[in-house]
């Protein structure tokens, strides 16, 4: 018995755990040409490293030319948002064995926002609506001198959307923000009522007459995109609606 | 690396290079400072309400409607000119085809502007979209609720 499964391990050990894969990558390059197109890379690559690993490879030694985003590639600094095999994830946190390594993965930029080069686009307008809705403590009166307290429950009631990496993820998987840029997004939302629910901000009132408007939380189609598209798992609708309760029941 | 596209045409090299890059890609609507114009009305929210508690009504409504014409009592073949004159020298049919049209026409109405909004990109085309919907809205309620008031059984 023992003997048998140490030849499995020796069996194991000796076969390459690299297999071929084939990254079907979006490039555009303003330099070169006005059209983004489809390029094939052939990679040979251990299926458990991820997507990330994959592009330092390709760039590293395929192609120079290969520009991404991303800082930590551990799935905090939220740089490395991409579309990978249609679907908007971190680049830093998709296994290739999770993507069906069989057929070419496509890595795309995220939609509905400028794309500036192959993967690397315009996040201006995405932080334009986070700055929109004030995400910062708010108080009035004297500084106290002491630190302000909380209690568990308070800091439980909107704990799901401290979370957020600022990635873009989920506003680029909107389709209300793909075609009409204006609303503010998934994203400034969460983060708005990371304060609004917040027991010791006091300015919840001017960021729902915020999201009250046209572009704000009534645009929302619950189409759930965002809370699948999340890497953080954060429940992005429910917060939307939460947001939306919110206003409700403060008029009535 | 294998089966590379080639995008760099012979005719296509010439146009764009480091000192003259072509126009990024571009999103349809793009938000600027300017952009969150705030409106300071609570239209929207009414708006989303509306939607909510007139498709719980409208539920009723046209499910009752439908069965009525079309299943009970012989179908599709007993509506005439008789059934409906019939049928509106009551005063709670006449209500319930006043409601169910008003109900039914601004919901309807308000669905069609959130998805002009959405999807037309220009702001010509949303402004005239919008105003072609509410003429065919405003025709449609007010034609709709004159024939209930006015009609007479009489009429030859």
């Amino acid at each position: 018995m023992s003997t048998a499964t140490l030849d499995k391990v020796e069996a194991n050990s000796q076969a390459s755990p690299y297999i071929k894969v084939t990254f079907r990558l979006r490039r555009f390059n303003p330099e070169v040409s006005g059209e983004a197109t489809w390029q094939d890379f052939e990679v040979e690559i251990d299926p458990k490293e991820r997507v990330l690993d994959a592009l330092h490879k390709i760039k590293w030694d395929l192609d120079g030319s290969l520009t991404f985003r991303r800082s930590c590639a551990h799935g905090i600094c939220g740089s490395d948002a991409m579309r990978i095999n249609g679907r908007n994830r971190l680049a830093c946190k998709t296994l290739i064995k999770d993507l069906n390594p069989g057929k070419p993965i496509t890595v795309e930029p995220i939609k509905g926002l400028t794309v500036l080069k192959d993967l690397v686009v315009d996040m201006e307008p995405f932080f334009q609506a986070y700055r929109d809705v004030m995400p910062f403590l708010i108080t009035k009166g004297n500084e106290p001198t002491r630190e302000r307290r909380q209690s568990a429950e308070d800091r439980e009631r909107f704990d799901d959307t401290t979370k957020c990496i600022l990635c873009a993820a989920c506003t680029s998987s909107c389709p209300v923000f793909w075609n009409d840029g204006q609303y503010f997004g998934p994203a400034a939302i969460v983060n708005a009522h990371r304060f609004i629910f917040d027991s010791r901000d006091e300015a919840g009132e001017q960021r729902l007459e915020i999201l009250n408007d046209k572009d704000g939380v009534w645009r929302c189609r619950t189409t759930f995109n965002c809370t699948d598209a999340c890497p953080r798992g954060i429940e992005v609708t429910k917060a939307i609606q939460e947001v939306k309760r919110a206003l409700i029941t403060r008029r009535f | 690396m294998s089966s590379e596209t080639t995008p760099a045409a012979v005719n296509d090299v010439s146009l764009y290079d480091v000192d003259n890059p072509a126009p990024v890609i571009e999103a349809p609507r793009k938000r600027t400072k300017k952009t969150p114009k705030a409106t300071r009305t609570n239209f929207e929210m009414y708006g989303w309400l509306f939607m909510r508690l007139s498709g719980i009504v409208l539920v009723v409504l046209v499910l009752g409607h439908l069965l009525i014409q079309l299943v009970l009592d012989g179908g599709v073949s007993k509506i005439g000119f008789a059934f409906v004159a019939g049928r509106w020298a009551s005063p709670f049919w006449q209500a319930w085809d006043l409601i169910m049209l008003w109900l039914a026409m601004l919901h309807g109405a308000n669905g069609l502007r959130t998805v002009i909004n959405d999807y037309a990109e220009r702001h010509n085309t949303r402004f005239w979209l919008k105003m072609l919907l509410y003429t065919a809205t405003v025709f449609t309620v007010l034609l709709g609720t004159l024939v209930i008031f006015t009609f007479d059984p009489n009429i030859r």
